[in-house]
């Protein structure tokens, strides 16, 4: 049942079922504060809560900080 | 004194660049690219000069109160007059990424706010999957001027910055750093225009 993930090019594993935005905001991610890429797709961030992390997901997260 | 090489300077007079966001990362930007010689920049941003801007934006006091689209517009036109500009004062919203953006080789994000950046960036990379889009994400404050730095963190998306040093009391924006962020998207562009993708 344990999935193995590559997280910004570092091995995960997880235990659990999760969308991307469950992932992100256990990950002490604000999802509002990133850009996501799996497998080279970037994803909508309309897809958040629908799209469920699979075995062997290469994960991208891109966290923004303010100011410009 | 023109030192460019004419393929160089053909490649850059053929680009057209997108600028979202037009503060201290953005209005440096545009000008840069304006003073290379990048054929068409499109300038998106619907605020207006103000006095708090001064202290890192590229703008001057004849310029309170107009809008930032048209005080840089202006710019461009007593730097580089080739350069053909277009402007749209609006705010970049979701819905308007594909109609704004398409058809652009380079956007740079120059946005201030993390949920504005983080829209924009995941909204043109997801539905334009031809643009390159370089983003900014850390520069406040006075830390090193070498903790700044370019990444390509995915296919088509370079980002610019140390990626920690959010605008925040007692830590502000300050010309210094600013430009020198901007100055690396605006590198990165002209990189990826003469048609070099790596860093």
């Amino acid at each position: 049942m344990g999935k193995v993930l590559k997280v910004n090019g570092a091995d995960f594993s997880l235990e659990r079922l999760l969308s991307l935005r469950e992932f992100l905001i256990e990950q002490g991610y604000n999802p509002d504060h990133v850009a996501t890429e799996i497998n080279g797709e970037v994803v909508p961030k309309t897809a958040y809560e629908s799209v469920v992390l699979s075995d062997g997901d290469v994960i991208e997260i891109v966290r923004f900080v303010g100011g410009g | 004194m023109d030192v460019d090489t004419p393929e160089i300077h053909g490649k850059l007079k053929n680009a057209k660049v997108a600028i979202a966001g037009l503060g201290g990362l953005g209005s440096h930007i545009a000008v840069s690219l304006a003073r290379i010689g990048v054929g068409m920049l499109l300038l998106v941003d619907d605020d207006v000069v103000d006095l708090s801007n001064l202290n890192r934006q590229m703008y001057f006091i004849k310029h309170l109160g107009m809008p930032k689209t048209q005080a840089l517009q202006e710019q461009i036109e007593q730097i580089n007059p080739l350069v053909h500009v277009k402007i749209r004062t609006v705010r970049v919203e979701d819905h308007h990424v594909v109609e704004l953006f398409e058809g652009y080789d380079v956007m740079c994000e120059a946005f201030d706010t993390q949920e504005a950046k983080a829209m924009l960036v995941s909204a043109a990379l997801s539905r334009l999957p031809d643009l390159k889009v370089v983003a900014a994400s850390g520069m406040a404050g006075y830390g090193s001027s070498n903790g700044i730095c370019t990444e390509r963190r995915m296919k088509n998306l370079y980002v610019c910055g140390d990626g920690e040093a959010d605008a925040a009391a007692g830590m502000g924006l300050m010309a210094p750093r600013v430009q020198i962020c901007a100055g690396h998207q605006a590198n990165m562009v002209l990189r990826l225009l003469v048609g070099l993708e790596d860093v």
